[in-house]
């Protein structure tokens, strides 16, 4: 709405009459002009606007409106583009793509894999399955190949690279050495070309790459190997070159071999078995809570990992185990529910990663609401009472969409 | 119907002090053959029988342990994969990597090409073997489960999800034998080409402003860390908050 030009027809017609009390204020504020002697003069007070008190302020952020001059929409700065007509040669990439998306050990996989192929060279993203990211030009890809995939079948995957190897025959084949898949689909491959990879490399330097060894008291360094497993944070990502991100397809099809390792799909976990640190999902009680029984029933219903503030577990109502913060767990969760917690800044602390923070309180000044990417001002009972109900209808009203008999049975009796 | 087990062990480290001690992933291995097995387990490893960390595993409570004598520096692959197909073994538990030398984690991943045996990585629990079809708890990041059917027989990777391993006692430990045999030695060309050396710590990330002019740099200098942007709903029901919450939650997958 800011770039829209509005026309101020008081101010023009101030600005048009020279007998106005207005008048000067109207002009433009001279920041600098040629004085005498040729000297370009500066009006150093020009800058600045009448706060709400009355005082003079002076905000260089720019996160205040208080600026006489608007600021122009900031111009989307296009970054060059790197083309690459014929590619020298290849450095293939496989990233691990969590959730559809790239993370951030594949961007810096793609920043290595950019520094190896140079100027001639072109990275190859080899994705599998359905992926949501749109952003692999930005990311440093230059030739980008789909194949699909469902389930867990390492076994196809790595004919899938056989396939790839034989036809683009890489200089290079980077993957991550990560839990989400990469190690392990490496490994796979580098026992199947019969290759030897560097493991856990972390640096790449000078032709020879460097890895953790053991139980990571030492690092080995030996000359560049063709397939390297790389750790997070192995080379900086890149950000200064656009990419062209071109579709390619294998000229023959992947062979479907028989799967050996048969997926009978996940299994339902026990949340408070998860380990804290680890969870994906918690429901955090503190000083508010009165009743936790219903903060238990709470917790199972909505099958989230229990957590606990300081207070709560020096008062006993939760182990020490489960305490959240600085001197307890520093959890990583992705949703985080704290009913009834303050937000002291050591809690804080220990849910400095938590993606979305989840607030129930009765104080809207406190610090655990300014951190809460959404807070409820109420009391915590009432709204975890609503909330087990409201879990059990939509619970109810999918299972009936999906037409299972035996919840319409339940139900009826 | 027991089937022939084993666990393949090596020498740990322990992370801060580096002295030898039994493997970590090794001894879950082990952890989880006693469990499937009892005393039908066989602990196989490669390397010298008279290294005093390798009594460790006996004290598990086994009787015997057999090492496959070679100096330090040989490829174990060859004669693991010779001893496994003449011994007519049907699965194999080993670790995830090992704790000292290069531990790059590949040793399964080659005695599973060079056999023809399928290969599960990251096993949390072996359920049940039925008719010589197992069934496998894997574990996933965070905490989660996946269930795997597979036809013996197979190759077992141990996660630091499996079952931690029982103690280990020093009776058991000096009383159990070592049964040592002598194999043909095949050198590892990794002591040729690479070199060890004792771990950097990795340089940090800096965190690289790229600002072109002044103002850009103090705005970025000064910007709020926090997001500050929170939705706060005030003065509305129970119910309604629930469902604010709810939809929340839905939206992010975290209920199902």
């Amino acid at each position: 709405m800011s770039d829209i030009i509005r026309r101020d027809p008081r101010a023009e017609w101030i600005a048009r009459n020279r007998l106005h009390p207005l008048h000067a204020a109207m002009q433009p504020a001279q920041q600098s002009w040629m004085g005498p002697n040729g000297v370009v003069r500066k009006n150093v007070h020009g800058v600045g606007f009448i706060g709400p008190n009355g005082i003079k302020r002076i905000d260089r952020s720019g996160a205040q409106q208080g600026g006489a001059s608007k600021r122009p929409a900031q111009a989307e700065v296009q970054l060059p583009l790197h083309q690459i007509t014929a590619a020298a040669f290849y450095i293939a990439v496989v990233p691990d793509m969590v959730g559809g998306r790239l993370s951030s050990h594949d961007r810096d996989l793609l920043g290595l894999a950019r520094q190896l192929a140079g100027s001639d060279g072109a990275v190859l993203a080899v994705v599998f399955g359905e992926c949501k990211e749109t952003a692999f030009a930005t990311a440093g890809v230059d030739r980008l190949l789909l194949l699909d995939s469902q389930g867990y079948a390492p076994e196809q995957r790595v004919l899938g690279l056989r396939a790839v190897d034989n036809q683009f025959a890489p200089r290079h084949w980077l993957l991550p050495d990560s839990r989400t898949g990469g190690g392990e689909l490496g490994r796979r491959f580098a026992a199947s070309l019969g290759e030897r990879p560097a493991t856990r490399v972390w640096q790449v330097k000078d032709g020879a790459c460097i890895g953790r060894a053991g139980a990571g008291l030492q690092d080995l360094a030996q000359p560049l190997r063709r397939l390297i497993l790389a750790t997070a944070e192995c080379a900086e990502p890149v950000s200064e070159t656009r990419h062209e991100a071109l579709v390619v397809q294998l000229s023959t099809a992947v062979v479907p071999c028989l799967a050996r390792i048969e997926d009978l799909g996940a299994v339902e976990v026990d949340p408070a078995a998860v380990p804290m640190a680890e969870a994906e999902f918690i429901l955090s009680g503190g000083n508010g809570v009165k009743d936790w029984a219903l903060f238990h029933r709470a917790a199972a219903a909505l099958g989230a990992t229990e957590g606990a503030s300081r207070v709560a577990v020096d008062d006993g109502f939760m182990g020490r185990d489960r305490q959240v913060g600085a001197s307890g767990t520093w959890v990583t969760a992705r949703v985080y529910v704290a009913v009834g917690i303050s937000g002291a800044i050591q809690h804080l602390q220990g849910i400095g990663a938590c993606d979305k923070v989840v607030a129930i309180n009765q104080d809207a000044g406190c610090d655990m609401i300014k951190r809460a990417d959404l807070s409820v001002i109420g009391d915590g009972a009432a709204v975890l009472e609503a909330l087990i109900v409201a879990v059990d209808n939509w619970r109810n009203a999918n299972s009936v969409g999906a037409g299972s008999p035996e919840i319409q049975a339940t139900r009826s009796a | 119907m027991t089937i022939a087990t084993v666990a393949l062990v090596s020498i740990g480290a322990h992370p801060a002090s580096g002295r030898t001690r039994r493997a970590e992933q090794d001894a879950r291995a082990v952890e989880l053959g006693l469990e499937l097995v009892g005393d039908n387990l066989h602990v196989l490893h490669a390397g010298n029988p008279h290294e005093p960390a390798l009594r460790a595993y006996l004290g598990m409570g086994l009787d015997e342990l057999h090492v496959l004598e070679q100096a330090d520096g040989a490829d174990a692959v060859p004669v693991l994969r010779d001893y496994i197909r003449e011994a007519g073994v049907q699965l194999v538990l080993t670790g995830s990597q090992a704790e000292t030398g290069e531990g790059s984690g590949m040793l399964p991943y080659l005695l599973a090409e060079e056999l023809g045996w399928p290969l599960l990585v990251g096993v949390a629990q072996i359920e049940s073997v039925h008719n010589g079809v197992a069934q496998v708890l894997q574990a996933l990041p965070r905490g989660q489960r996946r269930r795997l059917q597979v036809r013996l027989p197979f190759l077992v990777t141990v996660d630091n999800a499996a079952p931690k391993a029982r103690q280990s006692a020093y009776g058991p430990a000096t009383r159990g034998l070592v049964n040592a045999e002598v194999v043909e030695i095949v050198a590892d060309e990794l002591s040729t080409t690479g070199s060890l050396q004792p771990a950097r710590p990795r340089p940090k990330r800096l965190k690289v402003i790229k600002a072109k002019s002044g103002a850009d740099r103090m705005k970025a200098a000064t910007a709020k860390s926090a997001g500050g942007s929170g939705q706060v709903l005030k003065g509305i029901g129970a119910e309604e908050g629930a469902q604010a919450i709810l939809k929340l939650l839905i939206e992010e997958g975290v209920v199902r």
